[in-house]
């Protein structure tokens, strides 16, 4: 298991604020440069993000039924490790719970809002679930990115060392961290979290319309030419703007835009390939973490070159 | 052992006694009632399912094994009297008790899948390649709910998902293999197949061959102990038992 090392609060004079995390399966799969480069710029801003404890499949999909009540036991089963959490003393007094994964988030999140306003629901899944302790409907479900926010994208400017001076990153938002509303981090219309962000970074962010359009989802599995004329959509349009690479933080969204690149091309001979960065590699290049934290020998199309250009990464 | 002298253990070893030695019926103090299949019998008290069955005329030809609880044979399903809850056990490890209902599941049907180890990556999409069905797992639990070995075998099937061998071998280890959590999956994972694929991944890729092996191959291949070898197969089998019955035994 990759759990985070624990440090005390102690060693540093500034203090360790401890929040559990949750990875999800893709983190620990075909995302892992996106799991090690969040992970090291979180602590580089003074937060361990704490693997929970025997965390298990988020649900993968939130289910919209009204009677479809065994699809949410995953999420409810993920809250109550975080009681466990605090009941155990890894953590204290801390019911924020943080993902990465934006389908992750988005299903964790709709769960708890459910299970939240709806008490009927929730007591029948404790139920089924005996052997747990009870879910107490506390834990708070956020997004990397908007625990980045809270700390103030001032305190992230002050932490980088290599502004990413001059690379134009399209941040792209997908669905999954915008909508449904009740949910939403941003403006599901017109978003700037990761504007914000790329800002703070020293970068120049691009906006495009498309920034919030869907990238065609789990299509990729079955359709993946449907998928392929909505990346091309969204990529040619963040290039007609200027973009030289695009952020996200969706993992699906990511495969999506870059590895279907190859089906892209295949459609659109013109095409010009661009890089799909998650945004805390973005991170880990302007704090100067290093090689080992980048992670991009999992990015389909390498982003090497154009960093290298940006004198971002040594030759 | 000093339980040995304990009523419980007294009453045991007497209702056991009218099993295994065919002690008259009069002689037994305890009776209670179990249902197999629907059907009740009269069995003494304090027996195993297992034995109690046997009481009561069944014989086992297949679903029996071991009768240690080892070789996952004797899986056995049975509701007690009052309670609605299904529950689950090995046959010869668990007590029959007073209004038992109860079945023996002699064997699961599962796919077990054909695969060569030394052709796979070490990375989770072996499981989905072989076993796609784990994508399904709800997290409801049930499996580990079910386990006569209380192992939390839904754990080790996140692990398989999120490719964490380590963790997979872990927690499966102490697997017999009996197939009660295949039998109560709603996803129709089949657990102890997928466990068994990733502790045979986890022993080519993960674990690595330990030093004191390496070292044991070593000096075998250098002939270290060749001689006393060629010593042992020359032994008449008289002088070979004393040997045997005088041999260094390991530390307890």
């Amino acid at each position: 298991m990759t759990t985070t090392k624990t440090e005390t609060t102690k060693t540093t004079p500034t203090g360790i604020a401890k929040i559990p995390y949750y990875p999800g399966c893709t983190l620990k799969t075909t995302a892992k440069n996106f799991e090690n480069s969040a992970i090291a710029t979180a602590r580089a801003l003074g937060i361990e993000l704490l693997e929970i404890p025997r965390w298990n499949c988020c649900g993968t999909v939130f289910s919209l039924a009204d009677d479809d009540l065994i699809h949410h036991v995953a999420s409810v089963r993920n809250f109550v490790r975080v009681q466990e959490m605090n009941d155990y003393g890894l953590v204290k007094n801390e019911n924020r719970l943080v993902t990465l994964c934006a389908m992750c988030f988005n299903t964790l999140k709709s769960t708890n809002l459910r299970m939240k306003n709806n008490a009927e629901d929730l007591s029948k899944i404790n139920d089924l679930m005996y052997r747990e302790e009870d879910y107490q409907g506390k834990v708070e479900v956020l997004h990397f990115l908007e625990l980045l926010k809270s700390l103030g994208f001032e305190k992230i400017r002050d932490r980088v060392k290599k502004p990413l001076k001059g690379l134009k990153i399209a941040p792209y938002y997908g669905c999954m961290i915008l909508r449904p509303q009740e949910i939403g981090i941003d403006d599901p219309e017109d978003p700037t979290i990761q504007k914000d962000l790329l800002e703070s970074l020293g970068a120049d962010p691009i906006d495009t319309p498309y920034k919030r359009v869907c990238c065609g989802s789990y299509q990729t599995v079955k359709e993946k030419n449907i998928v392929a004329e909505l990346a091309y959509d969204i990529l040619s349009h963040a290039q007609k703007e200027g973009a030289e690479a695009l952020a996200t933080v969706c993992p699906l969204c990511a495969f999506n835009l870059d590895n279907r690149q190859k089906e892209v091309k295949a459609a659109h001979p013109d095409f010009e390939e661009i890089p799909i960065f998650y945004v805390t590699q973005l991170m880990a290049i302007a704090f100067g973490l290093g090689n080992e934290f980048y992670g991009f020998d999992q990015n389909y199309i390498d982003p090497r070159p154009l960093l290298k250009k940006k004198a971002l990464i040594e030759q | 052992m000093a339980d040995n002298k304990s009523p419980i253990m007294e009453r045991i070893a007497e209702a056991n006694k009218a099993a295994t030695t065919g002690i008259d019926a009069k002689d037994i103090k305890n009776w209670i009632t179990i249902y197999i299949m629907g059907k009740a019998y009269k069995v003494p008290a304090d027996l195993t399912i297992l034995a109690g069955m046997e009481y009561a005329g069944y014989k086992f030809v297949r679903g029996v094994g071991c009768r240690q609880g080892f070789c996952g044979a004797c899986a056995t399903v049975f509701r007690k009297k009052g309670d609605y809850k299904l529950q689950t056990g090995m046959a010869c490890q668990t007590r029959a008790e007073d209004g038992m209902y109860l079945v023996q599941i002699p064997f699961t049907p599962a796919e077990t899948a054909d695969y060569d180890i030394t052709k796979e990556p070490y990375e989770a999409s072996v499981f989905i390649k072989y076993y796609p069905e784990v994508a399904r797992c709800v997290s409801c639990n049930t499996c580990t709910k079910a386990c006569p070995q209380d192992l939390e075998v839904m754990d080790y099937v996140q692990d398989a998902i999120r490719g964490d061998f380590d963790g997979l071998a872990d927690v499966s280890f102490d697997c017999i293999q009996c197939g009660l959590c295949a039998m109560r999956c709603p996803a129709e994972i089949v657990q102890y197949n997928v466990a068994q694929l990733g502790r045979r991944m986890y022993g080519r890729y993960g674990q690595g061959v330990p030093d004191h092996l390496r070292k044991r191959v070593k000096e075998i291949n250098e002939g270290t102990f060749n001689e006393e070898m060629a010593k042992i197969t020359a032994c008449p089998v008289e002088e070979l038992r004393q040997i045997y019955t005088e041999r260094e035994k390991e530390p307890e």
